[in-house]
């Protein structure tokens, strides 16, 4: 009997060890790469960074005009990409249950979340760039509104899925048609999930280089025209680290620290949002 | 019960009813009357069919696929399950509420008026009175009179199962279907629904299943005993429960199986 007990408690010491372990080995890379970036980023990150443009190699500049394209294009992206995610999500979960359609669906949308993004920046070079005949913030947006489609099917089609079906019942029973049913009881209960899905989409895009290297490439000047090759940070950063100009190099640091600052945001904000609105249900 | 009340109209009609979950036979010609403001409870063990023969009131079972139904339910005379029957006005007559609270993500207010305002366009003042009738009707009006902007499922379990039968009666249906409408509530919930049931019963022809036999044989009128599918007995409560005819319904009642 006390052996039991006695093995048991070992066992859980082993397992919990093991657990805290890995969290911590995890969490170690993770302060270490944020680390990393304040050191070298925080200095560089100055008023500058905000007002002027980038710099040719050994005057001064700054990335408004990087900064001023990724969110552009991000919102483009975002504004392209989601409601078409929304309705596809949304045909899933709420009239996926009978035909091959949706399965099928499913299944290839599966496959272009985990698609490579360098891929998705190829394809669009190929369908709009090379037809064009030049880089356009355009491409990069349509890129990047396929890199958020799938993101957002999965969330909503999850999030409507955790509606429970008796409120679906329960709106079918008062004589409401269904797209009654969907609209005003099925996607505002899910309202917060799909919101964190959005968000954490814009997220996942506004970190994304190789998409735009094909596509919007990058603008030395600064330009709203989406025509127009436009500046981005991803590929501010990829060409001023690689590059041997110590001011570049800052700039790049500065840049990196802003992406990862607002994708932090984006997540936090997401997770908070999220969670009050479970909490209130 | 007294034997006057049992002449009372009938308002629902059952006919050689059977359904299916794909190949499963769930109910076998079933055939049951329904009489006009009465309560009529529906018992038996867990799969006996009490539900699935409620769902086919309203035709709750269209939602999905493989489930049907053949034979003949009349309300006032009327088959409602003839696909020529319009599914949004049948429910308009025939409310439900469900075993668990089902209050939508939205304000007290809007619950209810979510179901008015698919067959009525009523002024924001008409609609008001409305919303209020309703909640008084169920008991509720006193509790949430205040907070009617707030979200529906920010109330207690108790609460929110009178916000349904609210929400249901605001419609203004002729039959009410309660599918075990006090199983995920307390016993002081419980007693409050089942009061309002009493009161209901007035205007509202009321069909409830329920695995609480007490319940059945303090609200119900009249009960039907199922078992596999099988209608094993119908009739007046007191008879079902003092006297039943089969054997099966005794042994049940009498806790010997269940």
């Amino acid at each position: 009997m006390f052996d039991l007990y006695a093995r048991r408690r070992a066992i859980n010491v082993v397992t919990l060890s093991i657990s805290v372990f890995t969290m911590a080995f995890g969490l170690f890379w993770l302060v270490w790469i944020l680390w990393t970036l304040l050191e070298y980023g925080l200095p560089n990150l100055g008023l500058h960074v905000f007002t002027q443009t980038t710099p040719p190699p050994g005057s001064d500049g700054g990335l408004i005009n990087a900064i001023f394209g990724s969110v552009m294009m991000t919102a483009v992206g975002v504004l392209i990409g989601t409601p078409i995610g929304i309705l596809a999500g949304t045909y899933l979960a709420e009239f996926g249950q009978r035909g091959w359609l949706a399965p099928v669906t499913r299944f290839i949308n599966d496959v272009l979340l985990s698609a490579p993004s360098i891929v998705i920046g190829m394809f669009v070079y190929e369908v709009y760039v090379a037809k064009v005949q030049h880089f356009a913030g355009w491409g990069g947006a349509f890129a990047l509104a396929i890199i958020v489609v799938p993101v957002v099917i999965r969330t909503t089609e999850n999030m409507l899925r955790l509606v429970p079906n008796s409120l679906r019942e329960a709106a079918a029973a008062l004589g409401a048609p269904q797209w009654k049913v969907i609209t005003f009881v099925t996607l505002r209960g899910a309202r917060a999930g799909i919101l964190t899905g959005i968000l954490l989409a814009i997220a996942r895009v506004s970190g994304e280089t190789a998409p735009l290297l094909f596509t919007a490439l990058n603008n030395q000047f600064w330009s709203t025209n989406m025509n127009q090759p436009m500046a981005n940070l991803p590929v501010v950063i990829f060409q001023f680290a690689m590059s041997p100009y110590d001011d570049w190099q800052g700039l790049a640091w500065a840049g990196a620290l802003l992406i990862t600052l607002s994708v932090l945001t984006l997540n936090i904000v997401a997770r908070v949002i999220f969670r009050q609105k479970t909490n209130t249900q | 019960m007294s034997a006057e009340q049992t002449i009372s109209a009938p308002k629902l009609i059952v006919r050689d009813l059977n359904f299916y979950y794909g190949a499963d036979r769930a109910l076998k010609d079933i055939n049951l009357v329904v009489p006009e403001k009465m309560v009529t409870a529906f018992i038996g063990p867990s799969g006996c069919g009490k539900s699935t023969l409620l769902r086919t009131f309203n035709r709750m079972y269209q939602l999905y696929p493989k489930q049907r139904a053949t034979g003949e339910i009349l309300l006032d005379g009327e088959n409602l399950l003839d696909k020529r029957q319009d599914l949004n006005n049948l429910r308009a007559k025939i409310g439900m509420v469900f075993q668990k609270p089902t209050p939508f993500p939205m304000s007290i207010h809007d619950n209810i008026a979510f179901g008015v305002k698919l067959y009525e366009n009523l002024s924001k003042h008409d609609m008001d009175e409305r919303v209020e009738w309703a909640l008084k009707k169920a008991a509720l009006w006193n509790e949430v009179k205040d907070k009617l902007k707030q979200s529906g499922t920010g109330l207690s379990g108790g609460q929110q199962q009178r916000l349904c039968i609210a929400r249901a009666i605001a419609v203004k249906p002729q039959v009410l279907l309660l599918d075990e409408p006090t199983s995920a509530l307390d016993p002081i919930s419980t007693a409050h629904i089942e009061k309002l049931i009493d009161e209901l019963k007035k205007e509202f022809t009321i069909v409830i299943v329920t695995h609480n036999m007490q319940q059945a044989a303090r609200v119900s009128d009249f009960t039907a005993y199922m078992y596999l599918g099988d209608l094993i007995e119908f009739g007046d409560t007191s008879t079902v429960f003092t006297n039943p005819k089969r054997k099966e319904t005794e042994d049940y009642i009498t806790g010997r199986f269940g």
